[in-house]
């Protein structure tokens, strides 16, 4: 691919604790992709609607606040609803494994947990953007 | 997606894909540009850029919130750097402008200055033309003044706001020559703080080397995150747009852009054809290496590049 | 302290051995090229007087219970009475909560520290929008001073000592705290604990900011001056280096960065008209353990002996409870893995003796699976208890600040006093640390060392056991806590039926008189205490004060 693959890196609901996604976001950098960082305190329906106008290949999400049954799921909702299923969906923070399987369910490819090797997180993008 | 047919009614995706294709310098958009073209025009471009940290973004945050008071729809494109090392860049400016997140009437698109190449102004402003196309009244195109591409970018706008804060650096002596000039208004944002007259002051003592005698860039002081002086900054935009109009260098300027505009694109073109990005460095290996050790000389390159695109173009 | 010519004699030995032994490791080189801290200092292969030959024993360490404060606060400390053990806890309701104090309680807790949900930290009610999801999930949902009745149901005010983790709307949360004495009986003269009260690191690492940093700090100014005279004996503001530390900083940024707010609360206070030594006894800090035991130990102590500098030459107090740096301790949560969590039981075992061979005057010691979830009963029962075995079984606690004297030790209590002191030199010449984090230095610097870490760690240069190393296939643990999901619904309704009960003239009252007291420059502290007598909710009180205030702009830099 010879263009840079854009991600959002974005933290959904109220949790204040950003060094994760502020480390994804550098790394992601440094593996040469664009990254539009939102900030703290997302709403789902903000989370779309700047991937959409940054049209980008991926979005990635932060939690660590324990809502992401809920707040995860709305976003992929929300993408579906704009029929944008062609950006993917992945998430990481304290998310319990058994939650694992009910995210992807709705929508969400990939859940990070922590201790993931940013690479790790990198390699997944790159392998599983939907758009050329 | 029938970008064409969409982006004509107005929706955002569409708007925005073509965003994406244009920067990937993909041939079906310059298309779609083409014919479109002629729908293009209406919006009122503003240039704003600044010493990092001087706060751009809040700032053009509030005067976009001011403008939809109004009942005008706001585009805003705003330009990072892009690392020279990876390509990678990170765009954070969205973060200030959190509450314009969610109105319809406002669009924000985030871009990297994507390295060395050039095509960062030729990208920006087809980008323009586009949030044009789509229907909105301004457009602010906002981007770090340290560049030298950053710099054109903002010049090439209708009206280029200059935002400067009191006490970064030195003084605004220390701002590289060529960049005060640019500035059509000027806002000395964070002006509750120390220094901020002194600021004020410097621009004004800068402007008396001014050229034009029938325009002197007003400065304005605000308070961005406080929402202080907007309404004047604002008012002082629309005076140099009535000054630009009534003068008639509007048009003029704008001829001067869409002259600029296609000598970059001819320089792009010319250089993509020849020195493809991907043979690029290793043509330039090749002769430079040769120069350096007297082999051949730089002028007789150049003769030899030109050459071949003769051959391209033929 | 050291006789200058056997200072010079050593010397000569030392380089005389290092030459040796250089030889040496041509033909058996040591398992790492370059030794360093936790943070990423430098570490030598030892240390002896000569690292340490400019030490004044009076004047740099004292004696315990003496200025500067680096062998601790107190002359007997833990042969006197050991530390607080306070374990950070709250979720779901009131209800639930409560029983949980109740059970720490009769563990033998000593001290109560209540986790509040995010909601509440941001100063919404639960059935606003931003809300939805995040309702009783990292700690108890506080709407109203009807939860905080609940929520102390049954736990005497006057005989424990309570906690509070919230920090924008602190002052809201302590008038509830207040109110509730006021219905057991027992005067605010009475009432001991500390709440967390402190915004400038809310900004620079953990979040749950709301108001802008000036009218914030005013906010705290005012519990200052309303708590010297009401409620004399609580812990105003716990200035916290924990989360900075969490955020990824280093051992001595946590201290400069922390004693840099510290200095900026001190200073709005003169600022507001209070004397240093009304107000600077009350202050408390808040630190982080993380596993380099050597490190985290010099790091209380410098912290110590930098504050007492601080507040005896800067800011000329005379009491020395001023001088003296009294803190709770967490050990570190971003070093505990989600992977065999078991192995996390030890590594807060290591944290803990850390805190307590630094002289922690509280300590929280987390349970092995908060890296996956909120931690259940039995978890935090050996958390718990880790504690009580540090305390009554290893010994460290007979002798004060046994460390003392280690050439190591002393020559990294230097050390991170004196990087420490660069940086709050660095933020001084910025304009202090609000204009640092307005202009995200700080946060940049936190950064950077977090990122730093974490490219180590991914270059297996640091290894973190489990995770990176020793790794083995495991199955998901079970047995998590949940909060159940119909809090946030059970939350509502009770919100309703609270609006449709009280006395809703007296509460429209009550946040107009509030409201103009945010307006002037009155102390805004008996008018949020009279909301909430009146139940005006946290959201409303809050609602008034975004209103008037506005709300914080978060600075990114990356």
């Amino acid at each position: 691919m010879d263009r840079p693959i854009r991600v959002l890196v974005a933290k959904p609901g109220l949790d204040g604790h950003d060094r994760g996604a502020k480390v994804i976001a550098r790394a992601l950098r440094d593996a040469g992709m664009e990254v539009i960082y939102t900030g703290l305190r997302q709403t789902p329906e903000q989370i779309v609607n700047a991937a959409i106008q940054e049209d980008v290949d991926c979005i990635a999400l932060s939690i660590l606040s324990g809502a992401h049954n809920t707040l995860l799921p709305k976003v992929a909702s929300l993408i579906k609803a704009e029929n944008a299923e062609d950006i993917l969906i992945v998430g990481g923070g304290v998310i319990p494994d058994e939650d694992i399987p009910g995210l992807k369910a709705s929508g969400i490819s990939e859940v990070f947990t922590p201790g993931t090797p940013t690479q790790v997180t990198i390699d997944y993008i790159r392998a599983n953007i939907k758009r050329a | 997606m029938d970008i064409e047919k969409r982006i004509l009614e107005k929706d955002k995706r569409a708007a925005a894909r073509l965003i994406t294709l244009i920067e990937n310098k993909d041939q079906e958009a310059l298309e779609i540009l083409k014919r479109l073209y002629s729908k293009s025009g209406n919006a009122y471009i503003v240039g704003i850029t600044g010493p990092p940290g001087a706060g751009k973004s809040t700032l053009t945050d509030k005067l976009a919130k001011a403008l939809r008071k109004q009942g005008k729809t706001v585009a805003i494109i705003a330009v990072d750097p892009t690392s020279p090392f990876t390509g990678g860049a990170i765009l954070g400016d969205r973060v200030r402008m959190n509450d314009l997140n969610l109105d319809s009437g406002v669009f924000i698109r985030s871009m990297g200055a994507r390295g060395h190449l050039g095509g960062i102004s030729e990208a920006t402003s087809a980008a323009v033309k586009v949030l044009d196309i789509y229907g909105s009244d301004y457009i602010f195109v906002e981007t770090v003044g340290v560049g030298q591409s950053e710099i054109d970018i903002v010049k090439n706008c209708d009206t280029t706001l200059m935002v400067m804060v009191p006490g970064l650096g030195d003084d605004i002596q220390a701002i590289k020559a060529g960049v005060m000039e640019i500035g059509d208004v000027f806002a000395v944002n964070k002006s509750d703080r120390d220094g901020a007259k002194r600021t004020a002051r410097e621009i004004d003592m800068m402007l008396d080397f001014n050229k034009d005698a029938e325009w002197r860039p007003p400065v304005k002081m605000v308070v961005a995150v406080e929402n202080q002086g907007i309404e004047e900054l604002l008012e002082a935009i629309h005076e140099h747009k009535t000054h630009m109009v009534t003068s008639g260098k509007f048009e003029k300027r704008r001829t001067e852009n869409a002259k600029s505009e296609v000598v970059g694109l001819v320089k792009e073109r010319v250089e993509k054809a020849i020195l493809d990005k991907s043979n690029r460095e290793e043509i330039l290996d090749f002769y430079s290496e040769k120069i350096v050790k007297r082999q051949v000389d730089p002028y007789s390159v150049v003769e030899e590049i030109l050459g071949k695109m003769d051959v391209l173009l033929k | 302290m050291f006789n200058k010519d056997q200072i010079s004699i050593l010397k000569e030995a030392v380089e005389k051995e290092n030459a040796k032994t250089q030889e040496s490791l041509q033909k058996r080189p040591e398992r790492k090229a370059e030794f360093t801290t936790g943070s990423g200092s430098p570490v030598k292969r030892y240390y002896t007087p000569a690292d340490i030959e400019d030490m004044d024993y009076m004047n740099d360490l004292g004696l315990p219970g003496q200025f500067p404060y680096t062998r601790g606060v107190q002359n007997t400390m833990y042969r006197g009475k050991f530390w607080t053990m306070r374990m950070y806890a709250g979720f779901a309701t009131a209800q639930e909560s409560n029983q949980r104090y109740k059970y720490l309680v009769e563990q033998g807790s000593s001290g109560l520290s209540v986790a509040f949900d995010l909601p509440t930290q941001i100063g919404y009610d639960s059935d606003h929008s931003l809300s939805e999801g995040e309702v009783g999930k990292v700690g108890v949902a506080i709407d109203s001073l009807a939860d905080m009745e609940i929520l102390f149901d049954g736990i005497p005010l006057d005989k424990v000592s309570t906690s509070m983790t919230i920090n924008a709307p602190a002052s809201v949360l302590l008038a509830m705290y207040i109110a509730v004495a006021e219905k057991q009986g027992v005067p605010s003269d009475k009432l001991r604990g500390t709440i967390q009260n402190d915004i400038l690191k809310e900004y620079i690492a953990r979040g749950t900011y709301i108001f802008p940093t000036e009218p914030s700090m005013r906010l705290i100014t005012d519990i200052f001056e309303f708590c010297s005279k009401d409620v004399p004996l609580w812990n105003t503001i716990s200035i916290s280096g924990y989360h900075i530390r969490e955020a990824g900083s280093t051992a001595a940024q946590e201290v400069g960065f922390t004693l840099a707010d510290g200095i900026a609360y001190v200073e709005a206070a003169i600022k507001a008209g209070l004397d240093v030594d009304t107000f600077a006894p009350r202050l408390s800090f808040f630190f982080n353990a993380h596993n380099d035991l050597l490190e985290e130990v010099s790091k209380y102590r410098a912290a110590r002996r930098l504050w007492a500098k601080i507040m005896k030459e800067r800011f000329g107090a005379k009491n020395p409870k001023s001088m003296a740096l009294k803190f709770h301790t967490q050990t570190g949560g971003s070093t505990l893995t989600a992977q065999q969590p078991d192995n996390n039981i030890v590594r807060v075992a290591v944290q803990t003796l850390a805190a307590v061979l630094g002289g922690t005057q509280s300590l929280h010691t987390n349970s092995k699976d908060e890296a996956l979830a909120l931690p259940t009963e039995a978890s935090v029962r050996v958390a718990l208890r880790t504690q009580q075995i540090i305390a009554n079984e290893s010994g460290v606690t007979d002798v004060v600040d046994p460390l003392a004297g280690s050439y190591y030790i002393e020559a990294k209590t230097k050390e991170i006093e004196d990087q420490a002191m660069e940086y709050i030199k660095k933020i001084d010449e910025i304009g202090g640390a609000p204009k640092a984090i307005d202009m995200g230095y700080i946060q940049q610097e936190i950064m950077d060392a977090s990122y730093d870490y974490q490219k180590k760690v991914e270059t297996g240069e640091i290894i973190v056991v489990g995770m990176n190393k020793y790794q083995i296939e495991e199955e998901a643990p079970k047995g998590l806590l949940r909060v159940d999901p119909s809090v946030g619904e059970m939350q509502k309704a009770n919100l309703v039926k609270l609006r449709a009960e009280r006395d809703n003239a007296r509460v429209d009252a009550a946040l107009a008189a509030l409201r103009t007291a945010c307006e002037g420059t009155e102390n805004v502290m008996p008018f949020i205490l009279e909301a909430v007598r009146s139940y005006g909710t946290l959201g409303e009180i809050c609602g008034v004060m975004r209103e008037v205030f506005g709300e914080y702009q978060q600075s990114v830099n990356l």
